[in-house]
């Protein structure tokens, strides 16, 4: 066995049952009596509920019950909760309209649960809810923030006034105004952010369970937080208290954060199968999840560069208008505020920052984070400027970046818009992957590319996130209702094989292995004697889940100071035992040693002494090897790095094909280079898929048009090129790894490089700019228009 | 109900089904065969993908009756009963091609299928195009299309270097 600890490449643990088919994912697991239910669901955006004749469903074959919202509030549930406050500027908190688990009075986007069918199976359930009739009287919808916005609006909640959630700020007005009117420059940008459907290939599924012995509920769902849907539901919705109330997120198939929030879906089974004593199912179909997870991203954007005459940037402002959609998802008021307007520093010492950020209700489904949630929104406005900068000034784009980077040696660098960077070299990140794209190279490869009839851009994005979410007092006064430290457990068993119960949650990242790699390293146990143990709130402490790619930097801390605990622990033991004293033993390549003797005592010597404790420090040290640690981060952590795109476009079809994709990243330490190199992957394929690919696209009506997989354009196989992946590393500052974070980086990078390559390529017909996704019908009429202009000039 | 008989991963099978109920449902609710996962509604994301008489069929699109009398293998029937991984597993998992796993099963068949009917060899565009019907969204494809590549020489008992 070759060395497996941090910095190996090790093969996944976890990859074994999946590629054998032995994964347990929710809708493989079946419960003894199980029911199903089927969701009828609101089929227009906006509209009254006059009548639910439920009579015809109820007396189908095999149906149980139908519920509908009159059933909830009758047995008094809550709505779904919010889990962040925003305050508008005048200090006044946001509207916070209520959530009902199934709709009552309205509906208000297509996709709204109006009944729900519970049968005995799912056939019988679907043929049953076919048989509901619902009276609806339609009521106008606004499909978009614009129209959420204009004077006279319909309103989505009543209690809503002009539609508006939050009218939120932050930064400096005074010294923003103040910049700009000495500037000597000023380069204005629109833009927007395209509206996104996460589509995790695994669909949402709920099993709910009572146990009318016990009166205890279990809940197995695709969630990546387990323990925040137990205290959500459990508190706010159902009122079930903790202790009686189990949730089990088991192998889940993708999340990118749309499996973070707690869903009604989740409330609908567990209570129906209080109501009916028997488990109850619930699966998505494919076309639930479009209309039913939350979406992300969705902002409307002006941003204003104020520059001196060498174009140092002197203050940034920025106006956004964000998609709340019909209801408040779990994180989404915190979305376009804290993680996105706090990054508005991105690289660069810009000295004077003010934003402004609206958030508005809409008839749409609801919209939350998604993989970056925020950070992606703010590089993209950034790096979609800064080019812009540089096409209006003439001054060359990278000059123009190096000439406002936050400088290697000005950390830690305090921004304009709260955060405090700790650690980055900019530069050296820029510089590496200059080499790696061969970026020298470009201009021959633009004339070959000429030659052959075709366009060539090359992109570049130098970007910056916070993640390794976060430091609870913090979030606690920006709003948040909850704290995100992180908690491990470390259980070294009387034979020295280990079991980690960690609060963060693996639904791809491969915390099994990289979790493993940790303990490996610190105790010095063999890989195969770890079981990293996760998503089961009846095994594992209280922690947060994973979402901000905070796993490592607040789980991977928090294990760290568990073992820490379990070695200075077994310095005592191993003390005792050897007769030694405490400060002369040491702990080094997984055994307890005397300084300057050959006596020595392995893990398992002292975990067997520790649950044998014949000879043993009895009086001074309870039994036992087993620690619980709770992290809770000093500060955020800042990955960053430079990507590189260059694309080919084909004037004639429009299409883009990206030909090199290149990421240099800072994710600070690195354990397993694989993964972070498959999560960087994964995260520039959805930046590449929003930049030229996908949209989430409402018509006027609020009807949802990318409503499957044949209209949604998913990306694939051959739309994708290899992604070149490197790291230039510097270590976090704060936490015990120096880790920062890899799972959203790519994500966040990449959208801005295709665009800013595509607009490169296309320079040549004066385009400035142009909104994501890049289509190619978008490309082509863009290079027909010019064409035309051109042959009339 | 109808009575459907098929032999699936080497093991005969005679099962009830709705003339309606899909290949994939008997497959994972009769069965319990649930390493075939179902990912959407509409035959695109290839998770379903199984082998009917030697052939990557989306499981989702085919009736469970009209695969009477048919040979059907599943991801769980790859492996050798001494638990040594097909080919393919193994380069799927030493090239980290897979990370939620949800899409692995399918994404797997489809790729024997491919490099099988690619006696001559592969190109990377060929397997790209191959995999138009199979999606992944959390590996970028990048790690899959180096498993397979690196699965052909294995399947074609050749050298490494007669793939390239």
């Amino acid at each position: 066995m070759g060395f497996e600890g941090i910095g190996a490449s090790v093969r996944r643990k976890e990859d074994r049952r999946f590629l054998r088919g032995q994964g347990n994912y929710t809708d493989d697991i079946n419960r003894p009596g199980q029911t199903y239910a089927y969701i009828r669901r609101a089929d227009r955006p906006h509209a009254r509920i006059l009548r639910i004749d439920t009579a015809a469903a109820a007396a189908s074959a095999g149906v149980l019950a139908v519920f509908t919202g009159a059933d909830i509030a009758a047995d008094q549930l809550g709505g779904i909760p919010c889990g962040w406050q925003i305050h508008n500027k005048d200090g006044s908190p946001m509207a916070e309209p209520m959530h009902p688990v199934i709709a009552t009075g309205k509906v208000r986007h297509v996709g709204d649960p109006v009944a729900v069918v519970v049968a005995e199976s799912r056939q019988h359930a679907k043929d049953a809810a076919e048989k509901l009739v619902i009276d609806y009287e339609d009521l106008p919808a606004v499909a978009t923030m614009r129209d959420a916005i204009a004077p006279g609006a319909p309103l989505v909640h009543d209690d809503a006034p002009g539609n508006q959630c939050y009218d939120w700020h932050i930064g400096d007005r005074e010294a923003t105004e103040a910049a700009f009117a000495r500037a000597a420059h000023v380069v204005k940008l629109d833009l927007l952010n395209n509206r996104l459907i996460p589509n995790a290939m695994e669909p949402r599924a709920a099993i709910g369970e009572f146990d009318s012995n016990s009166g205890d509920y279990t809940l197995y769902t695709t969630s990546q937080n387990p323990h925040v849907i137990r205290l959500l539901m459990g508190a706010f919705v159902l009122h079930i208290p903790e202790n009686k109330l189990r949730v089990v997120a088991p192998d889940v198939g993708g999340g990118f954060g749309s499996k973070i929030y707690h869903y009604a879906e989740e409330a609908i089974v567990t209570w129906a199968a209080g109501k009916l004593m028997r488990p109850v199912k619930w699966t998505a179909e494919r076309s639930e999840s479009f209309m039913s997870d939350a979406h992300g991203r969705d902002h409307d954007s002006t941003a204003e560069m104020a520059l001196d005459a060498d174009g140092k940037f002197l203050a940034l402002r920025v106006r956004t208008l964000c998609n709340m959609g019909a209801y408040l998802s779990t994180f989404a008021p915190c979305v376009p505020t804290y993680l996105y307007a706090t990054l508005l520093a991105g690289v660069y010492a810009t000295p004077a920052i003010y934003a402004e950020v609206r958030a508005v209700f809409t008839n749409t489904v609801p919209v939350d984070a998604y993989r970056g949630a925020g950070r992606p929104e703010a590089s993209y406005l950034l790096e979609r400027l800064v080019d812009v900068i540089a096409a209006d000034t003439g001054i060359d784009r990278i000059k123009l970046r190096r000439m406002n980077f936050i400088p290697a040696d000005a950390f830690p660098y305090q921004t304009p818009v709260a955060l405090q960077y700790d650690s980055g070299d900019y530069v050296a990140t820029l510089e590496a992957a200059l080499k790696q794209a061969d970026f020298a190279g470009f201009p021959a490869r633009r004339a070959a590319a000429k030659a052959a009839g075709k366009l060539r851009g090359i992109g570049i994005s130098t970007y910056l996130e916070a993640c390794g979410i976060a430091p609870s007092a913090v979030v606690g006064s920006l709003g948040a209702r909850a704290g995100l430290y992180e908690v491990a457990n470390i259980r070294v068993h009387p034979t020295g094989s280990v079991t980690v119960f960690t609060g963060t949650h693996s639904h791809g990242q491969g915390h099994e292995t990289t979790l493993a790699q940790l303990v490996c390293s610190q105790l010095g146990v063999p890989m195969e004697q770890i079981e990293v143990v996760h998503g089961d709130t009846a095994k594992i402490p209280f922690g947060m889940g994973t979402y901000g790619s905070r796993s490592l930097a607040v789980g991977g801390s928090a294990m760290v100071k568990a073992m820490d605990k379990i070695i200075a622990k077994g310095r005592k033991i191993a003390a005792h035992l050897m007769e030694a004293s405490v400060e002369d033993v040491t702990f080094e390549d997984g055994a307890f040693k005397v300084a300057g003797t050959d006596k020595s005592k392995t893990l398992t010597d002292v975990s067997l002494a520790a649950y044998v404790p014949h000879n043993y420090p009895i009086e001074e040290l309870e039994p036992g090897l087993e620690e619980t640690a709770f992290y809770d981060p000093k500060n955020f952590t800042y990955p960053g790095g430079c990507h590189i795109c260059e694309v080919e476009i084909d004037p004639d079809t429009g299409v883009t094909r990206v030909v090199n994709f290149t990421a240099v990243d800072d994710v600070g330490r690195v354990i397993n280079p694989m993964i972070v190199e498959g999560q960087v992957q994964g995260g520039v394929a959805q930046g590449i898929g929003q930049a030229l690919l996908e949209n989430a696209v409402y018509d006027a009506s609020g009807q949802l048009l990318s409503g499957s997989m044949m209209d949604y354009t998913m990306p694939r196989a051959d739309n994708l090129p290899n992604i070149t992946v490197g790291t230039e590393s510097t270590l976090c500052t704060h936490n015990p790894l120096g880790v920062k974070g890899c799972g959203e980086v790519g994500a966040i990078g990449s959208p801005p490089a295709v665009i800013n390559a595509v607009v490169d390529a296309l320079s040549e017909f004066g385009v400035r700019h142009l909104d994501m996704p890049a289509s190619p019908q978008k490309i082509w009429s863009i290079i027909e228009a010019a064409r035309g202009r051109m042959a009339a000039e | 109900m109808p009575q459907v008989s098929l032999t699936v991963n080497g093991k005969q099978h005679s099962v009830e089904v709705e003339g309606r109920t899909l290949l994939v449902e008997l497959l994972r609710e009769k069965l319990a065969l649930t390493g075939t996962h179902v990912g959407c509604d509409t035959s695109q994301c290839g998770a379903c993908v199984v082998h009917v008489n030697g052939m990557a069929v989306k499981s989702c699109t085919m009736l469970a009756m009209q695969a009477e009398g048919a040979k059907v293998t599943t991801i769980e029937g790859l492996a050798a009963a001494d638990g040594t991984l097909h080919p393919m597993q193994e380069m799927f998992r030493e090239h980290h091609a897979l990370q939620c796993g949800f899409c692995t099963p399918g994404m797997v068949m489809t790729a024997i299928d491919l490099i099988q009917s690619h006696p001559q060899g592969i190109t990377e565009e060929q397997i790209r195009d191959g995999l138009e019907g199979n999606l992944c969204r959390c590996t970028g494809y990048h790690n899959i299309v180096k498993a397979i590549a690196a699965a052909w020489p294995l399947m074609h008992g050749k050298t490494a270097q007669a793939a390239e």
